[in-house]
């Protein structure tokens, strides 16, 4: 109805009366839905008890909560994931593809109070293989190339750099310090954590290694292979290289590196995970990966990847 | 180009000669003048003098591509950057410092005068001690003398002026030296060069 009503009109979709954030939310729309993403509408709204179960997988604590008129305590989405995944279907053998414009309201890190971010993203349920992940990681690039200028996307996987921490320390505390320590590349760190835990320094000695490995994955994977020789992790190394291997040609795999640096909280996240960087813009405009553990945790079956492009971080481009 | 952001002060001086030797020169930088921005075109690198305490804040922003920041600020502010390299330069330590003969009377809050007011309450919480915190910008020494505080939680160098106010070194929070910093979008974008100088660097570290 509304539809008919406008082309009687003559109102025609017209580019030019659009701002730069809403051509390019138009855009990244247009890119996924083209791969078969579904668009996935939701409300602003959530049960304050969502977010209270899942607390850690926020990128922060605080949610703007208010009491609805049946007196459920309920918030303004501070994440899109998660309630996605709460009203999605649970079919670990098919795939379901979908894909989202919407706002989250978060602390702002530099005034402290909240603000309204506007994120373009996309999640993929169910039976999510080497190939779907290929793909997904295939989109992330294009959604960075749609900005015109350059970019890189910097992937990693978890699975591989957890059973690294792990040989050092078991001790949760300890094995999250050092995981802060690959993130920020800070590898004398890593040796402060093992003198203070009366750690061997030998042993951290491949977790170092593993955090200073850095290129492209055609430069990165046999040093990777070398490093990872007789700790059980030859699946991990066979999948990520799979994962990668439709960038080996074409516009996007000059732009395509490992880095170790890409951690994510390991309660959530598992296999290959990866942020998005684009030059101009000083931290990073998309991040994604793999959250099967989060599925898990909230009794689901299917596996999941998804990732999500951060609108405002663009704006001064 | 390279954009450095040094801290302002003596420890910036030094820093620059480690930069310069690491094949970074910028001749301007040495003229005795009220200047906070030099440009070396043909070394492709721009140096800019800033707050030591801000350094962190224009790397995390991108304003600066690296700089050098004390392990002090990068615990208080937790800026998102990367800390790539321990110089082991402008070494000192956070301390609690108090009257020479303080008794903590674990009954009562304990009153803290900082600079760093999360890293005297992480420091805090993590021994289970309540806190009330009294944030101050400088001359924390005086806070105890004149009864505003029971301690301090502060950065020591040498002692000195801790003695001259007959105070003295309570506890050992952590020790600090200078890090060798970079914005995470720019090590990707002049990977090339950041590569070149945590070489350079880590090389003349080795050599001390």
């Amino acid at each position: 109805m509304l539809n008919d009503s406008l082309n009687k009109k003559n109102i025609e979709f017209d580019p030019a009366v659009l701002d730069d954030i809403e051509k390019l939310s138009y855009g990244l729309r247009n890119i996924y839905m083209k791969h078969g993403f579904e668009r996935f509408k939701m409300s602003k709204f959530e049960e304050y008890d969502l977010y209270v179960r899942n607390k850690d997988f926020l990128v922060s604590d605080s949610v703007i909560t208010f009491t609805d008129t049946t007196g459920r305590l309920m918030a303004l989405k501070p994440d899109v994931t998660l309630s996605i995944i709460k009203n999605s279907r649970d079919n670990p053998d098919s795939l379901q593809k979908i894909c989202y414009n919407e706002n989250v309201y978060r602390i702002s890190q530099s005034t402290g109070s909240f603000k309204e971010i506007l994120q373009a993203g996309l999640e993929c349920f169910g039976n999510v293989d080497n190939k779907v992940t290929g793909e997904v990681l295939g989109l992330a690039a294009d959604s960075l190339a749609l900005t015109g200028r350059e970019y890189v996307i910097e992937t990693a996987q978890l699975d591989i750099l957890a059973s690294f921490a792990e040989e050092i320390s078991s001790e949760p505390a300890v094995k999250d310090a050092l995981l802060k320590c690959v993130s920020e590349k800070n590898l004398h760190g890593i040796d402060n954590i093992c003198t203070s835990n009366d750690l061997p320094l030998e042993k951290a000695s491949d977790l170092k290694e593993l955090a200073g490995l850095y290129g492209p994955p055609g430069e990165v994977f046999p040093k990777l292979e070398m490093l990872c020789r007789g700790k059980g992790i030859d699946s991990c190394i066979a999948d990520f290289r799979e994962s990668l291997s439709s960038f080996k040609k074409g516009e996007h795999s000059s732009h395509v590196i490992i880095d170790f640096s890409a951690v994510s909280d390991l309660k959530y996240y598992n296999g290959i995970i990866f942020s998005g960087f684009v030059q101009g813009v000083p931290g990073s405009v998309l991040s994604g990966g793999c959250y099967d553990k989060l599925m898990k945790r909230m009794g689901r079956k299917s596996k999941a990847i998804g990732f999500a492009v951060y609108l405002d971080m663009l704006e001064r481009l | 180009m390279l954009n450095i952001a040094l801290p302002k002060g003596r420890l910036g001086e030094k820093v620059y000669d480690m930069f310069e030797k690491a094949g970074f020169p910028c001749p301007s930088i040495k003229e005795n003048n009220r200047k906070l921005i030099f440009e070396n075109e043909e070394a492709d690198v721009r140096y800019f003098w800033v707050k030591p305490s801000d350094v962190a804040i224009y790397v995390e922003r991108g304003a600066a591509d690296i700089g050098v920041a004390g392990k002090d600020i990068l615990l208080e502010y937790g800026p998102d950057i990367y800390e790539l390299l321990d110089l082991n330069i402008g070494k000192c330590r956070m301390c609690v410092a108090g009257p020479k003969d303080f008794h903590d009377d674990k009954r009562r809050t304990l009153v803290v005068a900082t600079k760093f007011s999360k890293t005297a309450q992480a420091y805090y919480s993590s021994i289970g001690r309540d806190i009330d915190i009294i944030h101050l910008n400088g001359s924390i020494e005086i806070a105890p003398i004149l009864g505003l505080s029971d301690v301090i939680v502060d950065i020591v160098e040498t002692g000195t002026t801790l003695k001259q106010n007959d105070l003295a070194v309570l506890e050992t929070i952590f020790p600090i030296s200078a890090r060798l910093i970079a914005n995470k979008s720019s090590f990707k974008f002049k990977t090339p060069q950041m590569e070149h100088i945590i070489k350079e660097l880590s090389k003349q570290i080795r050599e001390d």
